[in-house]
């Protein structure tokens, strides 16, 4: 087959050149097409929402007066939520993600439990909704509040959080482990003092893509009972006496962004349409701030880490 | 998952440690989208009135989901499109709730067509039944099967999600059936889906909320309707409050638990919507009902007249008046 000639050799390799400029095209208009079609949303509701978007509409109440309504409820609410998101589901995430990969012996059980949690990643977030109703809303007695979306957020991306550990665990080097078990450290003390820190910055990409992703649900928010029209904010977490930490905000009724945005898209009036387009900037630039943060605590932790 | 329940059971007991009065002093409303924007500007304005004491939130539950939250005892007042419902009073009274019925305004399904659209002059139930009855799905395509003088093109329709209570009251008064229609027509719970479609199909014809009608005056137009007298009117606040306009308008309520009356914020919220609905449902766009009806709504509630007049069935086309004379019943 291999032509003894030189052309015959010049034309396969015009012929391979061909092929992966092809790809490269292909590929590149493959990315194009993702980029662009988020930047043409983006920049879409940044020019609808651009007049809106003012100091007033971070610090006002939803109003029935398009021109007065802000998104000050919905903000707070979002954020104390992801806040309670982030607290129940990382530490049990990353706990249960290192157990599974440094402590427990492989056995069908945990083949299974493996399976399981893979699967768990991608169950609808309404069946979320409805087992947390019964479970925290009812059975827990947590009402309708915070606490519940925040536990039911967390519930949502623990699958997240226990994939991106265990991935990030898996990459680091077998050599680290062996050289600290040799100088006779405890399983604990690895998993402490290596482990643990070395498989941040993945474990953190995984928390962000779990947020990311909670911060603009809607579904199982609304099951559980979010409300749409919030004009008060929850009581301060900060208190003032002993111990300075009040939680009473964890009980309160709330809103979120993403609801907010739905309420103002289905009205009749022109100029809430604007409004939601401002609220879905704003809910964009959220998710963005958020990826920006991770980025930057990934690099500083990624700093330090020699092996 | 246990460890969650730890958490999350240890998270409760933290914040059940702590006084739980705080949040008897706020008003929750639930309920009924269709109620919401009038039940919204009252919460908004009461709020600015008392500066801050009195603390209301409005959920939207739709209807039934209201009245599942307001028969369990978790809301003070439920915002409902439609009469409650035999079941729902089952559970209202298996629970020891009981409620005052008060009716806050009109809300008027408005048939709407594209403003090129010159040929269709008026529309009888008869005829809208021809197109939106379950049988006609997939027989019915052309608007010349609805009246002879129409031109054979095809018929485009546009109407109400099935969870809304648009397409229950709809289906009730066309059909004579709820939730008994077509199912192949464009539909949506968003309202400003429906305004899109019909405005831009010059064969199309759909129905929706008068407010949303109201606010899109010059991409829609609105299809006067042959009434009982068999005269055909068309959607506005004269003909909607005389009662001409039937049957395609209703009264929108909500329901307040005569115990959470008892509660000064919850009776103050009330009252002050009562006095105010007429203003409030006319800025948001709504029809209000005649003074005397809000009247006769407070001295009702004055005089303890618990209940319902609906005896959990819907009706369609009734009056105001009619409504206000009747005993209520639990």
């Amino acid at each position: 087959m291999i032509p003894a000639d030189l052309s015959g050799i010049q034309r396969i390799i015009r012929r391979n050149k061909r092929r992966d400029l092809i790809f490269a095209i292909f590929g590149f208009i493959a990315l194009l097409i993702g980029v662009l079609t988020f930047l043409a949303l983006f920049l879409q509701m940044a020019f609808a929402g651009w007049e809106r978007l003012t100091p007033e509409f971070f610090t006002s109440f939803p109003s029935r007066r398009a021109g007065q309504a802000g998104i000050l409820s919905a903000w707070v609410g979002s954020v104390l939520v992801m806040l309670v998101t982030a607290v129940s589901a990382v530490p049990l995430g990353v706990a249960a993600g290192v157990y599974l990969e440094e402590y427990a012996t492989r056995s069908l059980v945990t083949d299974l439990i493996e399976i399981n949690v893979t699967n768990l990643a991608g169950v609808p977030s309404i069946v979320y909704g409805l087992l947390a109703l019964g479970v925290f809303v009812y059975a827990f007695g947590l009402g309708q509040s915070i606490l519940s979306a925040g536990l039911t957020l967390g519930l949502l991306i623990l699958p997240v959080v226990i994939v991106a550990t265990r991935e990030a665990i898996r990459s680091i080097p077998q050599h680290i482990r062996e050289g600290a078990y040799a100088l006779g450290a405890t399983r604990w003390q690895v998993t402490r003092d290596h482990i643990v820190p070395y498989s941040m910055p993945g474990i953190l990409t995984g928390v962000i893509i779990g947020m990311s992703r909670a911060i603009g649900e809607t579904a199982p928010v609304i099951t559980i009972g979010a409300l749409t029209f919030i004009a008060f904010l929850p009581e301060s977490p900060i208190g003032p006496e002993f111990p300075w930490l009040n939680f009473e905000w964890l009980k309160s009724g709330f809103t979120v962004m993403p609801i907010q945005m739905f309420n103002w898209t289905s009205r009749p009036e022109e100029a809430f349409q604007q409004n939601a387009a401002a609220a879905g900037f704003v809910l964009v630039l959220m998710t963005l701030a958020m990826n920006a943060i991770s980025i930057w605590i990934r690099y500083h932790l990624r700093k330090d880490i020699k092996w | 998952m246990s460890g969650f329940k730890q958490v999350a059971l240890a998270a409760a007991l933290v914040v059940c440690g702590s006084h739980a009065a705080q949040a008897q002093s706020i008003v929750k409303v639930d309920g009924s989208s269709t109620v919401f924007p009038i039940t919204e500007a009252v919460a908004e304005d009461i709020q600015k009135a008392r500066k801050g004491s009195v603390k209301v939130t409005v959920g939207i539950s739709g209807t039934g989901g209201g009245f599942k939250k307001f028969c369990r005892g978790e809301i003070d007042v439920s915002g409902a499109s439609r009469p409650i419902m035999k079941k729902e009073m089952e559970a209202c009274a298996s629970a020891g709730i009981r409620y005052y019925e008060l009716p806050v305004a009109f809300d008027a399904l408005t048939v709407i067509v594209n403003p090129k659209n010159t040929f269709v002059k008026q529309l009888t139930v008869e005829q809208l039944k021809k197109m939106w009855e379950p049988d006609a799905q997939g027989k019915v395509t052309s608007w010349k099967q609805i009246d002879s003088s129409f031109p054979d093109v095809p018929l485009k329709l546009f109407g109400a999600g099935s969870d809304s209570g648009t397409f229950d009251y709809f289906t009730e008064a066309v059909v004579g059936k709820a939730k008994a229609s077509r199912g192949d027509f464009t539909a949506s719970e968003d309202d400003n889906v429906l305004v899109q479609g019909v405005s831009r199909d010059q064969e199309a014809i759909g129905y929706l909320g008068y407010a949303y009608y109201a606010e899109n005056q010059g991409k829609l137009r609105a299809v006067p309707i042959v009434n009982k007298e068999g005269k055909a009117v068309s959607p506005g606040p004269d003909s909607v409050i005389s009662g001409a306009y039937n049957p395609l308008s209703r009264p929108i309520f909500i329901y307040v638990s005569e115990k959470a009356l008892e509660r000064p914020e919850v009776r103050d919220f009330v009252t002050y919507y009562m006095k105010n609905a007429s203003n409030l449902a006319t800025e948001v766009k709504y029809v209000p009902l005649p003074p005397k009806a809000y009247e006769t709504a407070m001295e009702n509630m004055s005089k303890k007249k618990v209940g319902t007049v609906f005896g959990g069935e819907a009706e369609v086309g009734v009056t105001i008046e009619s409504l206000l004379s009747r005993e209520a019943k639990l």
